[in-house]
């Protein structure tokens, strides 16, 4: 009873690179608890993914060949019902938004304690995981009061697993019970993409909710002119309709990788930064200096961006 | 039709805070309605304006204080509210979403609503997994992360919020639990005349026994509670708004950037 559960994460037919990391976070795992990694690949085309996540520190991998994509009710009942055969100490999976979607029932069912979102573990004695809480302004360490428990890992915390892996591969007979899929995908949609694209531009001035009101924007707009640089935004000013969804920067929005970064009024949120962390040069205007955006960027002004932004403008006028 | 709505209170720390132990320092939290359970809230009215006979009944587990937060939701338009609390609860540092679940689930059991409506993820916790973990608790359909949503008959058309801009459309099979992102509608600000009929309208305080629920010891708990150390260097620029703009100025002409 020490071996580790990971599931991989596909979309559209395509492995997700957290899948990798998942190996990664579940191999550690399994050398703590010397037990064996076993993955569970289920929904798509299971065979050409098994084959792609056959990677160095996989022992087994398990099969479940149902439907084209990802049903949430598939992989609770498949997770559930190889997690009896397997006895896993931990399970282990992305904290996507597929891994939102049946981690919680599949935790529920096996009565494993859920922590989400780690970013680091330490399972030598019991276990105990790194998460953030309040807005990432802290770091708790979770302790887990049981011998089993469920994970999901926060993407980009892990280094991929890399190398060739001499893995079992079992096709794996799970009875999925029809009458208890009670969710069928149907079609998938793209954001539509208007006359800007902010992944092009080498410069984004970018705006969060620290802007308070739609009229200040031209604050926004005026010193992106001065700069001949692209404006984007964080998801509430999206959210708001004030401006249109290709200009969101982050998980959900587009992935940004301009020389400089200028994030005005933005906090530094996950899901944001995931959008942007790639960014050459990132600049931040925030009042808050526990704002997380401050761990990340270059350089930075703690100051009232309505003082900062027309005084900056000025500067190129 | 009923509609329940889990709506949790969350706290906010100020821009500069102390931690004392494995908390911060109440002083530097601020309470008020979560984000996403404000979106929740508004969906669930909006349904009850389109429709005849839709009744709105929020949910929280959460000391007294956070009938301020409750009252926000009735005013905002659902009909009452429901609060779950006691001294087992307020014992434990981290309630885990199984814990959440079995609580919320006892509330549904009594209520029977057609439709449950959770928020993606509370602000401060984050674990984003309750309303998933109350389904499979309640033998519901779910769908985390929804961003549309259509009522047809016993069926509930959603949109999936999926990762770089992509939406799974889905079909779930009512009863459900459905995790609302923001952005699905947008949330409306109480009016005054909400603000006074919420004062009136029924608030019940239940303790886990009168749900039939025994809790255990707490599963989680917290072993420390830091500002992160920061890893990157940031250079900032200090002196007043104008000469720390000014500097930047300098940098990014340095940079190549000017018009
Ligand atoms: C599944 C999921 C997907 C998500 N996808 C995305 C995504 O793609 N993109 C995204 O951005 N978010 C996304 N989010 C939301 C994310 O969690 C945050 O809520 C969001 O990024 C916060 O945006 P913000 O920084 O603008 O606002 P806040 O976090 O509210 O920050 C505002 C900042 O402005 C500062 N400020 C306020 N007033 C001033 C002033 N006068 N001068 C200077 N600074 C000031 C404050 O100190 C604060 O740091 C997602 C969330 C979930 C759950
Ligand atoms: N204490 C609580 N009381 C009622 N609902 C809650 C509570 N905590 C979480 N929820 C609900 O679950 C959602 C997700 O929260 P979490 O899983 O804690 O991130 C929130 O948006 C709420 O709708």
């Amino acid at each position: 009873m020490s071996d580790i559960l990971a599931v991989t994460d596909h979309r559209r037919g395509d492995l997700r690179e957290v899948s990798f990391e998942t190996i990664t976070a579940g191999r550690e795992l399994a050398d703590t608890t010397g037990g064996d990694l076993h993955l569970a690949v289920i929904n798509g085309d299971v065979e050409s993914f098994a084959e792609s996540v056959n990677r160095d520190g996989v022992d087994v991998i398990h099969t479940v060949e149902h439907g084209d994509d990802f049903n949430h009710n598939v992989y609770t009942q498949a997770l559930e019902q190889l997690s009896t055969d397997i006895d896993p100490k931990y399970v282990v999976a992305p904290h996507s938004v597929n891994g939102l979607d049946y981690a919680p029932a599949v935790a529920q069912r096996l009565d494993y304690p859920l922590i989400t979102d780690a970013i680091g573990f330490d399972a030598a004695d019991s276990l105990t995981v790194t998460r953030e809480l309040y807005n990432g302004k802290t770091e708790a360490g979770v302790s887990v009061a049981e011998d089993n428990a469920f994970l999901t890992i926060r993407p980009g915390e892990w280094e991929p697993a890399e190398g060739d892996g001499s893995a079992t591969i079992d096709a794996f007979d799970a009875a999925i019970d029809e009458a208890d899929v009670g969710s069928t995908v149907t079609g998938f949609e793209e954001v539509g993409s208007g006359d800007v694209d902010i992944s092009e531009a080498d410069v984004l001035v970018s705006v969060g909710r620290g802007i308070e009101d739609e009229d200040n924007l031209d604050l926004i707009f005026d010193l992106a002119d001065a700069l001949d640089a692209t404006v984007s935004s964080s998801r509430p000013i999206v959210d708001n309709g004030w401006l249109p969804q290709d200009r969101q920067v982050g998980q959900s929005g587009k992935s940004v990788t301009p020389e400089v970064y200028l994030a005005i009024g933005i906090s530094g949120a996950v899901q944001h930064v995931a959008g942007m962390k790639s960014a050459e040069t990132i600049i931040a205007v925030n009042n808050d200096p526990s704002a997380p955006i401050y761990d990340l960027a270059d350089y930075g002004i703690v100051d009232d961006l309505f003082d900062v932004v027309p005084a900056l403008t000025e500067e190129f006028q | 039709m009923k509609i329940l709505v889990t709506v949790s209170e969350v706290a906010e720390a100020d821009d500069e805070f102390e931690i004392d132990g494995l908390s911060i320092d109440d002083r530097y939290l601020t309470y008020d309605l979560n984000e996403w359970d404000d979106y929740a809230i508004e969906e669930a009215v909006q349904i009850s304006e389109s429709r005849d006979d839709v009744e709105v009944v929020t949910v929280t587990i959460g000391p007294e204080r956070a009938e301020e937060t409750i009252r926000q939701g009735l005013a905002k338009g659902a009909d009452r509210a429901v609060r779950v609390w006691d001294d087992s609860i307020e014992g434990s540092d981290l309630l885990d979403s199984n814990t959440k679940g079995e609580l919320l689930a006892a509330v549904a059991e009594e209520e029977e609503p057609d439709l449950i409506l959770a928020g993606v993820q509370s602000g401060d916790m984050a674990f984003a997994s309750t309303g998933v973990a109350l389904a499979s608790t309640l033998g519901y359909e779910w769908g985390a992360v929804v961003n549309n949503l259509e009522l047809d008959g016993d069926m509930a058309n959603v949109h999936r919020e999926l990762e770089g801009g992509v939406e799974e459309l889905t079909e779930v099979e009512l009863p459900a639990v459905l995790t609302i992102q923001t952005g699905i509608n947008e949330p409306r600000y109480a009016s005054l005349r909400g603000i006074r009929q919420a004062q009136s309208k029924p608030l019940d305080v239940k303790a886990p026994e009168d749900l039939g629920v025994e809790l255990g010891e707490s599963v989680l708990s917290l072993t420390s509670l830091e500002e992160p150390e920061t890893e990157s260097n940031v250079e900032l620029f200090e002196g007043g708004a104008e000469d720390s703009a000014g500097q930047l100025a300098n940098l990014l002409r340095e940079k190549g950037v000017d018009a």
